[in-house]
């Protein structure tokens, strides 16, 4: 079988889930088969995903089952070309290799994620061939095109890069750090680990050019413990790249130990150093004193894997964007949306075409509620929004942000209050304790929001709300608590009348809040089949099918088991 | 060498499954780090445990896109299958521990549950009754 037949078959931590490992092992154990291994493509809502390429011929499948019969019908395409009518099915690209970004990826720019499921992330001949660890520059020239792209630190605050390189080169010491931060702590951003997992190479490049150009004379890589195959592959990528003299600066990897604060740079610091990750009064900056007291500079695993790719292209990154956030972003589309994964578009899309075009839409109960951005930092906008352009400064302008790129599209089975308490109870339980109106501001917010879900509330508890979040937001000592209160003034903002149904009417619309709602049998429907009595985990219904709602801990099983809708939820 | 403290942690955790006292003498006098200051480290991180640890570990994800999926009541279930009561987290026969986790970055894979070191998808609880026998 000539070389350049192949299936590669796309293995992040998405694909394993769904299956693709076993599946890989299964397509090397046939005869005459080459199989290529490949890291997340970013669909993830279609894994696993195999990829046949014939020379210039790309056939793209989904959803391609271990142990069925998917298996040797793909066997049989892969040699025969002929392709079953059922199976077909699960073309999702069929045609030429260099169109694919534009039907697969419609709408999107890949710039980070351009090596994104082409190359094996262990194989450092992958990266070269596609034009890796090629570029040679002097400062001055990375400087110039760094600072004309308008690339801006994609962690969350949106920095200049290039003048953050600019402070540590012009530090005079005989040690200079720099730090790639891979502690992707917010909940629903996954494009870190994704990069790390599936294109380490790209992001040791960046990270190369960086140092070189700021003068860095070592790098660290901090990433949570909670990721551990993009541990294990950046671990290697960085011995077989040290290995071709590829990192002339050493670079150490550094494992994090579960505290989100840590993505905080001078918690993310001292948690290097082996202490508590707790954040400290700025100034000095990092950038003057930083780890172990020596000047430091912070970039996100983001900002390092495009860096590759705009010194390779100068003048054409600038070209591509909106206003002031110039580029492109990777978002992590989760939730209720018909094709979640990562997609990378340039700034300046608006919201709309974000979830509606590139990703596909609602789903769910189709009905659009609210999209999340930018995690327990960021904020709950409804329909009337989606018309903003993603720009740094339009989304925190309307109370979200764009920061590390999470998106959560969700319908109208979620509620809003019960989103607001689920990230202040995050926050609060993230809350490193040094600052009292991070520790104590977070905690008393929570207690009202649990109050109004329980439906408790008055009017004067709102006050209190409203002069908390004020306070905890102006008054905090580092990012985490200055934003907490985020999640909960947008949902004020624009989810008033949630707020207002659950005060006054005592009702949870979307049926979350469990309090404010009770199960019953309607009598009528029931067959007495008695399936809700079983599953019932506190033995709360009778044999008779009553519900005892002393007992009942709403848990919804006896909702859920019933095949007769005769368990009515209101 | 206190830089290494929270490496030396997660060696000590990946040998036994938690930090033992015995662990962080240890450390101290192999170090010389004041036990207070290692203690001070395992108590702030959520990876570290002080106590035993079943032989699986069952985490199951509690991060936005798994939330809206119903996570929580999957954690309730899986406890509840397992007979945890309320501020339980390891079976008695050391079998299972189970944990909620802040985010494990596989959102479009909600409601997650990670053992040991898998990942599974879409979990529900019929589904991962079934792959719970498969833990010894």
């Amino acid at each position: 079988m000539s070389q350049d037949k192949k299936i590669i078959v796309t293995l992040g931590t998405c694909g394993i889930s769904a299956g693709a490992a076993k599946l890989a092992e299964e397509l090397k154990s046939k005869n005459n088969v080459t199989v290529k291994t490949t890291s997340c493509i970013g669909l993830c809502a279609l894994e696993p995903t195999v990829f046949v390429e014939h020379g210039s011929k790309i056939t793209a499948f989904s959803d391609v089952r271990p142990g069925t019969k998917d298996v040797d019908l793909l066997v049989q395409f892969h040699k025969t070309g002929t392709l079953d009518a059922e199976f077909g099915k699960k073309v999702i690209y069929d045609g030429d290799r260099t169109k694919i970004n534009e039907v697969l990826f419609k709408g999107q720019k890949r710039i980070v994620l351009r090596n994104a499921g082409w190359v094996d992330p262990l194989n450092i001949d992958d990266y070269i061939a596609r034009g890796g660890y090629s570029f040679k520059a002097t400062k001055e020239q990375i400087f110039d095109v760094v600072k004309n792209s308008g690339l801006r630190g994609r962690g969350g605050a949106g920095f200049p890069t290039y003048k953050k390189w600019e402070i540590l080169a012009a530090q005079r010491s005989d040690e200079k750090y720099i730090v790639c931060n891979g502690d992707e702590g917010d909940p629903g951003a996954f494009m870190d680990r994704a990069v790390l997992e599936g294109d380490p190479h790209s992001v040791l490049e960046g990270m190369q050019i960086a140092c070189f150009a700021a003068g860095a004379t070592k790098c660290f890589i901090y990433v949570r413990a909670e990721y551990p195959l993009a541990v294990r592959t950046i671990k290697q990528a960085i011995k077989d790249a040290t290995v071709r003299g590829f990192l002339p600066v050493p670079v150490e990897v550094r494992e994090g130990a579960g505290a989100f604060v840590c993505g905080e740079e001078t918690a993310l610091i001292a948690s290097i150093e082996g202490r508590r990750g707790m954040p400290r009064m700025r100034p000095p900056y990092p950038a003057e004193s930083g780890l172990w007291g020596k000047p430091t500079i912070i970039n996100n695993v983001e900002t390092f894997a495009a860096l590759p790719w705009i010194c390779t292209h100068p003048g054409e990154y600038e070209k591509i964007g909106y206003k002031n956030s110039k580029g492109t972003k990777v978002f992590a589309l989760a939730g209720k949306v018909k094709k979640g994964g990562l997609v990378e578009v340039p700034f300046g899309l608006t919201l709309r075409d974000l979830i509606y075009n590139v990703g596909g839409g609602v789903i769910g109960s189709g009905v659009f509620r609210a999209v999340q951005l930018g995690g327990p930092s960021g904020g709950c906008l409804p329909d009337s929004k989606l018309d903003l352009p993603i720009d740094y400064e339009a989304l925190k302008e309307s109370g979200a942000i764009v920061g590390s790129g999470g998106a959560v599209i969700m319908d109208d089975t979620s509620c809003m209050v019960d989103i607001a308490r689920f990230f202040l109870s995050f926050t609060s339980k993230e809350s490193c304790g040094k600052c009292t109106f991070c520790r104590v501001g977070t905690t008393r917010m929570l207690d009202v929001l649990d109050k109004i879900s329980k439906g408790k509330a008055t009017q004067k508890d709102m006050e209190t709300l409203n002069e908390l979040s004020e306070a905890v937001s102006k008054l905090s000592l580092c990012g985490l608590g200055q934003t907490a209160p985020n999640p909960v003034l947008t949902t004020l903002k624009y989810f008033a009348e949630e707020y207002k149904e659950h005060i006054e009417h005592k009702k949870c619309r979307a049926g979350i809040c469990a309090a404010l709602f009770v199960y019953e049998i309607d009598e009528q429907k029931c067959v007495k089949c008695k399936a809700c009595v079983k599953v019932c985990p506190v033995e709360a219904i009778s044999k008779d099918i009553k519900i005892d709602q002393a007992k009942c801990i709403k848990c919804g099983q006896c909702f859920k088991v019933c095949k007769f809708s005769s368990v009515l939820k209101g | 060498m206190n830089d290494k403290l929270i490496n030396l942690l997660q060696l000590a955790q990946s040998k036994h499954g938690y930090v033992s006292e015995d662990a962080i003498q240890a450390i101290s006098d192999q170090y010389g780090i004041p036990k207070a200051k290692i203690y001070g480290v395992a108590t702030f991180y959520s990876q570290f445990r002080l106590k035993p640890l079943g032989r699986n570990t069952i985490k199951v994800c509690r991060g936005t896109a798994c939330h809206v999926a119903g996570s929580l009541d999957l954690a309730n279930s899986i406890r509840n299958m397992l007979g945890l009561k309320e501020h339980e987290d390891t079976t008695k026969d050391l079998k299972f521990t189970v944990e909620e986790v802040a985010c494990l970055g596989c959102c479009s894979l909600s409601p997650a549950v990670m053992i040991n070191e898998d990942v599974y998808a879409h979990v529900t609880e019929e589904s991962i009754k079934k792959m719970l026998v498969n833990y010894k």
